[in-house]
């Protein structure tokens, strides 16, 4: 049982991996998307897609494995979020669609490029809505009977869940906003730097918003933030977020390229830290812990191995496709 | 809208109607994946112009059709949780890890080369960038492998414990959950079947660019190159199909017997049925053409074996005859249409006049979408002939779907069909238009518009990328608009 326990704990880091891994990562290219049309058509627009065009489909790929790894990891937890949050998972597919095929089909029919560039932007703005929502109806807690959900068909639509989507999208926008910062040069660029600082003012408020609701959401949640000797733990997260927040908001005001990104990623990192200290040891709240919906053993330590030995590679890979993309967009010198 | 309506019949036909969907493009890609490293690794090889052109050309082909298996295929990955909670649940221990490891093997291999095998020529290489296409090539086939053993486990489950809690749990041996009964046999089966669908679709392809002008080489080249796969893949395909068949023989015997149409026991030797109408209610198959013994000397390799019927099972747990006995029948009818082509083809190779008969032209033209049939109702009768089970003997259909209400099924399975039909329809005009341009000396990349990633900077001859190319778009906006 004590092999069980670290095994469990060891899946709970992966998928919760995993899950960063995607929202960063798809949430610049979400983000673009959501920002889309406050770029001008022709170059700037053009310029904007082909910064994700050649990673986009790997970045997606964690989504596969967040999800792919709950089925597998915690196939309890799977079964109850999926049905719970039925209409949030097939319009997030369905954005999800109309997002990924825009990247070719925009390309092939530039009589309908405005229609694809809609599609692209209408898929990630529905797609980054959907997932922050979703985020909220598993925080807000689902109510489970007999290994099912036992909720109602709206109980994932409620003040919350609107904050959490609203959070998500403006931080997926500003990573969107602070990629291109990097990726582009000149009047793109600007345009990048001044979205990105609205961005980050939206993201900052609803990430406040949603942290004070989350203390009157849930008395558990409440105790786990406000109580020593926990509150020793729960400080340093919104200390650093604080620290991180002013040091986005001065990137972002001087000619800085790569920095504004880094300290997105590195916000995003602090406010999954935070929901992941929220919800700990629950993988469903508030009644279904990562044990109880834990495989067993044999099935955990089979996934271990793929993870360990594969993990690694597709890091190398991963990073060695964004290498061979670096550097600004149109950028001659590149080529 | 749907109140009154079964929703686990709404959850069915929409896992029907999106799977169908995806595997449309997997069964596409996973040959042209390999058929792109072929042509790549030929360029390397020989320095040939030509096969450098016809790689670019089918490429961005490509690059539309996965796409489309992309987000079609994230679908179906969430489709176990939302619609088939009770089965993602108790099933989950075993087959969640193999889909995990489709993941980790497969998924990122593919779409972390795809950006270089799309957009990096120039940048990294022509050996590299040669590597890159393999991987993408390999990876399709590792992403088969697995899901398919997920599917053959689902349909031969071996290897497996009971829990407590009502869950499958893995046993002792991954290995023998992996290698399942039938995993072997649809594996080869379903891969085979993705290589002449891909073959039969260039071939066409070829053939409509030959009967313009039969002095093209880049379409003679392409029809060469698959009529070479039709002669010698679609006989192996046949041996491979019997072997499957003898295997679903010996695990899952009903299904066999609701592909032949044998409702009841023939003791001395089953007739094979060639065509007929499967009536279930009176239990026979009326105006039957059928050959005596046939099916004995085929299933069992002996005129007088005896084979049961359809009666020795209770009515509870027969699949539904008729769609299986059909689906099996269009599939092994094209099989053998796919042989007489390939044939046809080597009859005229040998004369020489491959790039010549016209007829063989056309009949390669109106089979090009053959193998998509093909494999569409062989999918169908696997899938509709293990029926009433999900997990084979264990877990039923039905009690399988997640705890719905058949207006949110009903609804999202509308919203499915409408975003489907108008997104992939949109897509397959796109192909269509691709394919309808003849390949040329100095064929382009995947266009990129003017401030692409990459533009041809000098290693290749020809023109830069440039933007708005006429040639690769709808020759007007009437045709664009008539995609849709």
């Amino acid at each position: 049982m004590a092999v069980n326990f670290d095994l469990t704990v060891i899946w709970a880091f992966i998928i919760a991996f995993a899950v960063f891994a995607y929202v960063v990562m798809d949430g610049f290219d979400l983000g673009i998307g959501i920002l889309f049309p406050t770029f001008e058509v022709g170059p700037e627009r053009d310029r904007a897609m082909n910064s994700i065009a050649p990673v986009w489909d790997g970045n997606e790929t964690w989504l596969v494995l967040g999800g792919g790894g709950l089925f597998a990891a915690f196939p309890l937890a799977y079964a109850v979020i999926l049905p719970a949050t039925y209409p949030l998972i097939i319009a997030m597919l369905l954005g999800l669609v109309f997002r990924g095929v825009a990247f070719e089909y925009r390309w092939r029919d530039p009589g309908h490029r405005r229609l694809w560039d809609a599609a692209f932007t209408g898929g990630s703005l529905v797609a980054a809505m959907a997932q922050g929502m979703t985020l909220g109806a598993l925080l807000q807690g689902i109510e489970v009977v007999d290994r099912a959900y036992a909720g109602s068909w709206f109980d994932w639509l409620t003040p919350y869940t609107l904050l959490t989507g609203l959070g998500t999208v403006a931080g997926y926008a500003l990573l969107g906003a602070t990629w291109l910062v990097w990726k582009l040069d000149g009047p793109g660029q600007h345009h990048a730097r001044q979205m990105g600082k609205r961005a980050a003012w939206a993201t900052l408020a609803l990430m406040g918003g949603v942290s004070l609701y989350n203390v009157f959401l849930n008395p558990e949640y409440a105790d786990r933030w406000l109580t020593a000797p926990e509150i020793y733990l729960a400080a340093p997260v919104p200390i650093l977020t604080g620290v991180i927040a002013i040091a986005l908001l001065r990137s972002l005001s001087v000619e800085r390229h790569s920095k504004p990104f880094w300290l997105s990623l590195a916000l995003f990192f602090f406010g999954m830290a935070g929901l992941g200290f929220t919800m700990w040891p629950y993988v469903v709240p508030p009644g279904v812990t990562i044990w109880d919906a834990a495989a067993p053993e044999r099935s955990q330590i089979f996934m271990l191995v793929g993870v360990a030995i594969t993990m690694p590679l597709i890091i190398a890979y991963t990073a060695w496709a964004y290498w061979v993309f670096r550097g600004k967009v149109g950028d001659e010198g590149y080529h | 809208m749907f109140e009154g309506v079964d929703a686990l019949l709404l959850a069915r036909i929409q896992f029907a109607f999106t799977v169908s969907f995806h595997f449309i493009f997997p069964a596409f890609s996973i040959g042209l994946a390999s058929f792109l490293a072929v042509l790549e690794g030929l360029w390397l090889k020989t320095g040939k112009q030509l096969y450098l052109d016809l790689f670019k050309y089918w490429l961005k082909i490509f690059a539309i059709a996965f796409a489309m298996g992309v987000v079609s295929g994230i679908v179906m990955s969430y489709q176990f949780g939302t619609n088939w909670s009770v089965f993602s649940d108790i099933a989950g221990p075993v087959i969640g890890p193999l889909m995990a490891y489709e993941v980790l093997t497969a998924f990122f291999l593919e779409a972390g080369f795809l950006g270089v095998m799309l957009f990096g020529m120039n940048r990294v290489g022509k050996k590299l960038h040669f590597a890159a296409t393999l991987m993408v090539a390999v990876g399709t086939f590792v992403s088969a492998f697995w899901i398919l053993s997920v599917n053959s486990w689902m349909q031969t489950p071996v290897g497996y414990e009971i829990g407590a809690n009502g869950q499958y749990l893995p046993g002792d041996s991954w290995l023998e959950i992996i290698f399942n009964p039938s995993f072997p046999y649809r594996l080869v089966h379903t891969v085979t079947a993705a290589y002449l669908t891909t073959a039969f679709v260039v071939g066409g392809v070829g053939a409509w660019h030959l009967l313009r002008d039969r002095t093209n080489l880049h379409a003679r080249k392409m029809f060469s190159m698959a009529m070479w796969m039709a002669a010698i893949v679609a006989p192996i395909q046949i041996v491979a199909g019997d072997m499957h068949g003898i295997n679903t023989l010996e695990h899952q015997p009903q299904k066999v017997m609701a592909m032949e149409g044998h409702y009841q026991s023939h003791p001395d030797g089953a007739p094979l049925i060639l065509f007929g109408i499967p009536d279930s209610e009176e239990k026979r198959v009326k105006y039957a053409l059928e050959i005596p013994k046939l099916s004995s000397l085929i299933l069992k390799h002996d005129l007088d074996a005896p084979l049961a019927g359809l009666d020795t099972i209770p009515d509870d747990e027969e699949p539904p005859v008729g769609i299986v006995f059909w689906s099996f029948r269009i599939m092994v009818g094209i099989g053998f249409a796919m042989l007489g082509l390939g044939l046809w083809s080597l009859a005229a190779r040998f004369r020489r006049k491959l790039y010549d008969w016209q007829w063989l032209h056309r009949a390669a033209l109106v089979m090009a979408p053959s193998g998509f049939v093909a494999v569409l109702a062989g999918w169908i009768t696997t899938e509709v002939g293990r029926q009433p089970y999900v997990i084979y003997n264990l877990l039923r259909t039905a009690d399988a779907a997640s705890p719905l209400d058949a207006p949110a099924v009903g609804a999202s399975l509308v919203a499915f069909v409408l975003v489907y039909f108008a997104v992939f329809g949109a897509g397959v005009w796109y192909i269509l238009h691709l394919m309808r341009k003849s390949p040329h000396l100095g064929e382009k990349g995947v266009k990129r518009g003017d401030t692409g990633p990459i533009r041809t900077a000098g290693i290749t001859p020809g023109p830069s990328q440039n933007p708005g190319d006429p040639s690769t778009l709808p020759r007007n906006q009437e045709e664009a608009t008539d995609g849709r």
